[in-house]
């Protein structure tokens, strides 16, 4: 008995008439169609932190689920919408950091000071110092980023400055847990819907032109070195959103925040997410840091069975999760006699 | 012709390696003008538009655009100041529908200013007056052309998207690199009356081509280049008869005696 005159059937479900952003929508079951699965992103995010108020432990794990998730949003944004594929993540980190735990001790200001100004400011010195790499493409500028927080972290530890080996310690911490895990999971989802807008606008339009064509934006009488370096602010702000906030929860600042996993971990959640879906590497990091937690009993076994894990997901799912769970919701197939 | 030269190239040189693709090339377009420019392949036609567009630098000479130095500006800024161009090669944006190629442009200071063609200087909607330009360059308004994807148009079509690219900047010179090249006879039919609607609303053209016979239809001065050197200027009827440009073309008599 096999599949003998039988056909799959693959059809598409939910409201037929849409374009880019505009829906026909008649009914309460269409807009449920449409809310179902955002709501299940905010409530399941904004849950987490109560579903494990008994585990101090994993409440500071969804913490730092949300920072990778900044960094992976800010590497998805800039390497499928802008092209620019950047391994500088740990450079935001640091930079952020670094600028908290100054504003912090230095200047005595709070977090809901420091975080912001850190923010904003150290994407605008990360932004200048990218601005030379901004004509590179490609291998190119992903090679010349990863050299970034390298070079930072070395340049600290010889010159002894900022801390030195040490790093910057006393920092305060967060005024309570709450302020820390809803700070990230809020300003994560307000972020992940910022830039899904963004995208879709005719300044989101420009950037995907210059990952098309950079020619052709050129000769509309765009400058390509100024959207280019919009986009990396907004990018690195992200970065140094993550990395302030973590300067106030580990309430210390260090050479290992240039620590290449802020650059790599990323990049493997938006591979396992679904690349250029914006959502899929906030769920790459759903699923990926929660796993590395989990296999700190395999000891130093760990990265090679995460290595495994990762190298499943690329050769079964290269295409994502999300892109695999989007058709499936949009599609059912069924099998029908011919 | 009275008036001021809109754009006038005074001794452009540029040199690859060892190669001169452009040496010592003048040329002045007067408002209303459409120059066509000829000459045999690696002739420096399309050296030329880079030059001219700030694609590429070149190692000497001057471009003045309305009496103004341009030479060697970045692309973008030459293209804010209305000089656009179309590329020989098109290059639409693939992964976007056709009319959302023309909001990038649109989206641009210049169009911004202007309010891109005929778009009356208030954009309310990009779309919207993306739309109508591709109407008015011979995309069916109500047919699904507009909202295909560019990967998914016909060489005809693009073309016309290159054209309207420059137009959605209210442009005041279009350069053209090879607009009727890969078309088909009836396509090249409908280029021709566009391109002399383009003229009668005041922009001035170059255009670089193979297709003499339509160019010859629409461009009232004819510049022919070889090795990178001006061959000499006329209108189209002297040009054809010069002995020097089937020179150019077929080689010289003594080469064939040779042969």
């Amino acid at each position: 008995m096999g599949k003998e005159g039988l056909r799959k059937e693959r059809l598409d479900r939910g409201i037929k008439v849409r374009t880019d952003r505009v829906y026909a929508i008649s009914g309460w079951r269409e807009i449920s169609y449409l809310l179902i699965p955002r709501l299940a992103l905010i409530v399941g995010l904004l849950s987490l932190p109560i579903v494990f108020i008994t585990v101090p432990y994993w409440q500071r794990v969804v913490s730092i689920i949300c920072i990778y998730a900044l960094l992976a949003l800010g590497f998805d944004f800039l390497a499928h919408y802008v092209g620019l594929v950047s391994l500088g993540g740990a450079f935001f980190i640091g930079v952020g950091g670094y600028g908290a735990a100054l504003l912090n001790t230095e200047l005595g200001l709070p977090p809901f000071l420091t975080i912001p100004i850190a923010t904003l400011a150290g994407a605008a010195v990360c932004t200048v110092l990218f601005w030379p790499c901004l004509p590179l493409r490609g291998v190119y500028f992903a090679i010349v980023t990863l050299m970034y927080p390298l070079l930072l972290a070395r340049v600290i530890e010889a010159l002894d400055v900022l801390g030195g080996t040490d790093g910057i310690i006393g920092v305060d911490g967060f005024a309570n847990k709450w302020m820390e895990q809803y700070l990230l999971v809020g300003g994560l989802l307000i972020l992940l819907f910022f830039l899904r807008r963004l995208v879709t606008e005719d300044i989101g339009l420009v950037f995907r032109g210059v990952k098309d064509n950079d020619q052709a934006v050129k000769a509309s009488g765009i400058s390509i070195t100024t959207y280019k370096a919009v986009a990396v602010y907004i990018t690195s702000a992200l970065g140094c959103l993550a990395g302030a906030c973590l300067a106030h929860i580990y309430m210390w600042a260090g050479i290992s925040q240039f620590a290449l996993d802020f650059s790599i971990i990323p990049i493997a959640a938006t591979v396992v997410g679904g690349a250029g879906t914006l959502v899929g590497p906030v769920i790459g990091c759903l699923i990926l840091v929660p796993i590395s937690e989990l296999l700190r009993d395999f000891g130093t076994l760990r990265i090679a069975v995460y290595a495994l894990i990762l190298m499943a997901f690329v050769v079964f799912k290269s295409e994502g999760i999300m892109v695999y769970c989007t058709r499936k919701y949009h599609q059912f197939e069924r099998w029908v006699s011919i | 012709m009275t008036s001021d030269p809109i754009l006038r190239a005074h001794e452009l040189s540029k040199a690859f390696g060892g190669v001169q693709a452009l040496s010592m090339v003048s040329f002045e377009l007067y408002p209303g003008d459409v120059l066509g420019v000829i000459g045999p392949n690696g002739s420096g036609k399309t050296t030329l538009v880079n030059c001219i567009t700030g694609f590429v630098k070149s190692d000497s000479g001057d471009v003045y655009f309305k009496g103004k130095r341009i030479t060697n500006l970045p692309p973008h800024k030459i293209a804010g100041m209305g000089v656009t161009r179309t590329f020989q090669i098109m290059r639409p944006y693939y992964s976007l529908s056709a009319y959302k190629n023309l909001v990038i442009p649109l989206f641009s200071p210049r169009a911004r200013r202007t309010g891109g063609w005929r778009g009356g200087g208030k954009l309310g909607s990009r779309d919207t007056v993306a739309v109508d330009i591709l109407e008015e360059i011979g995309f069916e308004r109500d047919s699904y052309v507009p909202y295909k994807l560019a990967s998914a148009l016909p060489t005809g079509y693009l073309k016309r998207l290159e054209l309207a690219r420059c137009l959605a900047l209210r442009p005041e010179i279009i350069i053209c690199d090879e607009v009727f090249s890969g078309l088909s006879m009836s396509e090249m039919a409908s280029m021709v009356p566009l391109i002399e609607r383009l003229q009668m609303e005041g922009i001035s053209l170059v255009m670089i081509e193979h297709r003499l016979r339509e160019l010859f239809r629409v461009a009232n001065r004819v510049m022919v280049l070889n090795f990178g050197l001006k061959l000499l200027e006329g209108v189209p009827e002297e040009v054809v008869k010069d002995e020097r440009v089937k020179e150019a073309y077929f080689g010289s008599e003594e080469v064939f005696g040779y042969v």
